[in-house]
């Protein structure tokens, strides 16, 4: 660690993991509702299971995110960040609101959780992701204001780079595009539409680019290539992303009251969107190829590079898969758009997140650059128990998907949702067993901070 | 990638482009604020549509239910339930009002509200409306 004040970053990982453990918990409990109906009923209903399934992701990520941007822009900066008590003041205010919302969402039913805070006051509940009460919404907004602020007081004083800045217009539309999520009219069709702003524009839009920087950071640290050419890279593939995801947005706006020349955008602009994933994957594996040396951190690479092939696979292919107008008026709101979701996040954003945190941990916990060969090669079976079971999850939900798909839109003699779910059980049972063998990965993924530690690092 | 093609070029290709094309979104999105009151049926909402949608809201239907195709996708669309139920709010009422307590053993179901008689005209109000904006033909048949 070359700077104090980058331990911030610490509290911030671990509070992402925790709650990612809670994520994948009650992704298994939706698994099992999925084929016994009544399990934990009334008292956990799959609506709020699910609400504590995305929003725990949401909220892991977004931890993430802040702590790979406290670690990695001093260090890019070349100076301490502005305040770290700030960053650590925020940390608490954003952890005891996420947990008291979870806490609200488990505890009292949500239209008494909507009294309580005041929802009619200024409505923006209940709507997909966005189910945080109003003021947690705020709460929101405060702590991104505080975040990019210091994040933004160190880039200025420090050295400008190219991955602080393009980071930093991540971050800045991050909080921009959260605002629209204030905006709820009584018209369905707009309040649809302009949802989007907040959920495309940011994981097809501005949140790649805080994929890209803390990819290209991880990438000049561990390979040791030249800095100009892997900003290069960088400024190419989130150029692809924004000139694609953009008016890309337009594949949400197909079936929902909207002009349907949104067909034609929608998914001309959305059918390029694997472009930046697919140069991510190139820009990844050229980048280890040419390394100039062997980081004893081998860990971190290998999340490198998985990250770019599952968000090519799970964004790009898996996306690409549905997003065309005439494939979509069949598959629209199917298991098919919940595979992508799995995949995509997953490849995307999760293993960004566990990419920085593999990288820098190490050194936050004071070690010199990595851990113990032990403790990567319990990582590294983390990396691959997490990956393979997500891979299979996502087909198992794409199976379900297909036949959904084809007895309920397509055939000639459509069957009603129930039954077809009903048919889809093998399904729906595969994908809780693969669920359970991406949490044993997880623990494993726990384990390997706690082995190792007073063992030498791998030259 | 060649030294032929530069850094600053790549640098100018991420800032014009990404500002051409956020323009034309935005030029796009204008266009279609102009043109919904021909699709979005923004006639119908009336004070007790926009009450059904709060009853919708507050009870996070779409934590289950996909709206016309969005949410989750545990329990039926329910975009077009109105014409799935024959044209009738009352059966929707009907459906809502009867869930049991306690489940039904092994199966899903969806909980018991208590929504009060107001509230239950007003979601089926909400989704009344829902089933009449136009939605270029989607879902492909009746059963969503």
């Amino acid at each position: 660690m070359q700077y104090q004040s980058q331990a911030v970053a610490k509290p911030y990982f671990i509070a992402a993991i925790g709650l990612f453990v809670g994520q994948i918990l009650f992704g298994l409990i939706m698994g099992l509702q999925y084929v016994i109906g009544d399990f934990l009923f009334p008292e956990i209903p799959f609506n709020v299971a699910r609400m504590v399934h995305t929003n725990l992701l949401i909220v892991w990520i977004l931890f993430g995110f802040m702590g790979a941007a406290y670690y990695l822009v001093p260090e890019e900066s070349e100076c301490e960040l502005h305040s770290p008590k700030l960053a650590l003041l925020m940390f608490w205010v954003f952890l005891v609101a996420g947990a008291l919302t979870i806490l609200g969402y488990l505890l009292v039913p949500y239209a008494t959780l909507a009294e309580i805070t005041g929802n009619s006051l200024l409505p923006t509940m209940g709507r997909e992701f966005l189910e945080q009460p109003t003021i947690t919404k705020i709460g929101i907004v405060i702590v991104a204001l505080a975040f990019i602020f210091n994040i933004g007081m160190t880039v200025l004083k420090g050295r400008k780079t190219v991955i602080t800045l393009v980071l930093l217009i991540g971050l800045v539309g991050l909080a921009v595009f959260f605002l629209f999520a204030f905006f709820n009219p009584d018209n369905l069709v707009k309040d649809k539409f302009y949802w989007w702003f907040v959920v495309h524009l940011w994981v097809e839009g501005v949140w790649e680019l805080i994929l890209g920087s803390i990819l290209a950071f991880v990438l000049i640290k561990t390979t040791g290539v030249d800095r100009e050419v892997i900003e290069k890279w960088l400024y190419v593939i989130i150029a692809l992303a924004l000139i694609t995801g953009i008016i890309g947005t337009g594949h949400h706006f197909f079936w929902i009251g909207t002009p349907s020349y949104w067909q034609w955008w929608g998914s001309i602009f959305s059918a390029l969107e694997p472009l930046p994933f697919f140069m991510m994957t190139v820009f990844a594996f050229n980048m280890v190829n040419q390394r100039r040396r062997n980081h004893p951190n081998q860990a971190a690479v290998l999340w490198a590079l998985g990250t770019a092939v599952m968000a090519f696979l799970g964004a790009g292919v898996w996306g690409f898969m549905h997003t065309l107008a005439p494939i979509n008026y069949y598959t629209h709101g199917t298991q098919i758009t919940a595979a992508h979701g799995h995949m995509a996040f997953y490849g995307a954003y999760a293993m960004i997140v566990m990419t920085i945190i593999s990288y820098a941990m190490p050194m936050l916990n004071g070690r010199k650059a990595a851990n113990s060969g032990k403790s990567q090669v319990l990582e590294m079976w983390s990396f691959w128990l997490m990956t393979v079971s997500m891979v299979f999850i996502t087909l198992f939900l794409t199976a379900a998907g297909v036949l959904q798909t084809y007895m309920q839109r397509f055939t000639d003699n459509p069957q009603p949702f129930m039954e077809v779910q009903g048919r889809l059980e093998l399904f729906y049972w595969m994908r809780e067993v693969a669920g359970v063998i991406f949490l044993i990965g997880l623990i494993i993924y726990i384990m390997a901070f706690f082995v190792g530690g007073d063992e030498p690092e791998q030259a | 990638m060649s030294q032929t093609f530069t850094k600053s070029m790549a640098r100018n290709i991420f800032y014009g482009g990404s500002m051409f094309f956020f323009l034309l979104f935005l030029v796009l999105v204008f266009d279609t604020e102009s043109a919904l009151p021909e699709s979005d049926n923004r006639a119908a909402i009336t004070e007790e549509v926009a009450m059904g949608k709060m009853v919708w809201e507050t009870n996070n239907c779409i934590g289950c239910h996909t709206l016309l195709g969005e949410g989750a996708y545990f329990a039926p669309e329910l975009g077009n339930v109105y014409k799935r139920y024959g044209n009738s709010t009352e059966a929707i009422k009907a459906f809502i009002a009867s869930r049991p307590k306690a489940g039904i053993p092994g199966r899903r179901s969806m909980p018991q509200f208590n929504l009060s008689e107001e509230e239950l005209n007003a979601v089926a109000q909400f989704l009344k409306y829902a089933s009449e904006i136009n939605t270029q033909n989607w879902p492909p048949n009746i059963q969503g």
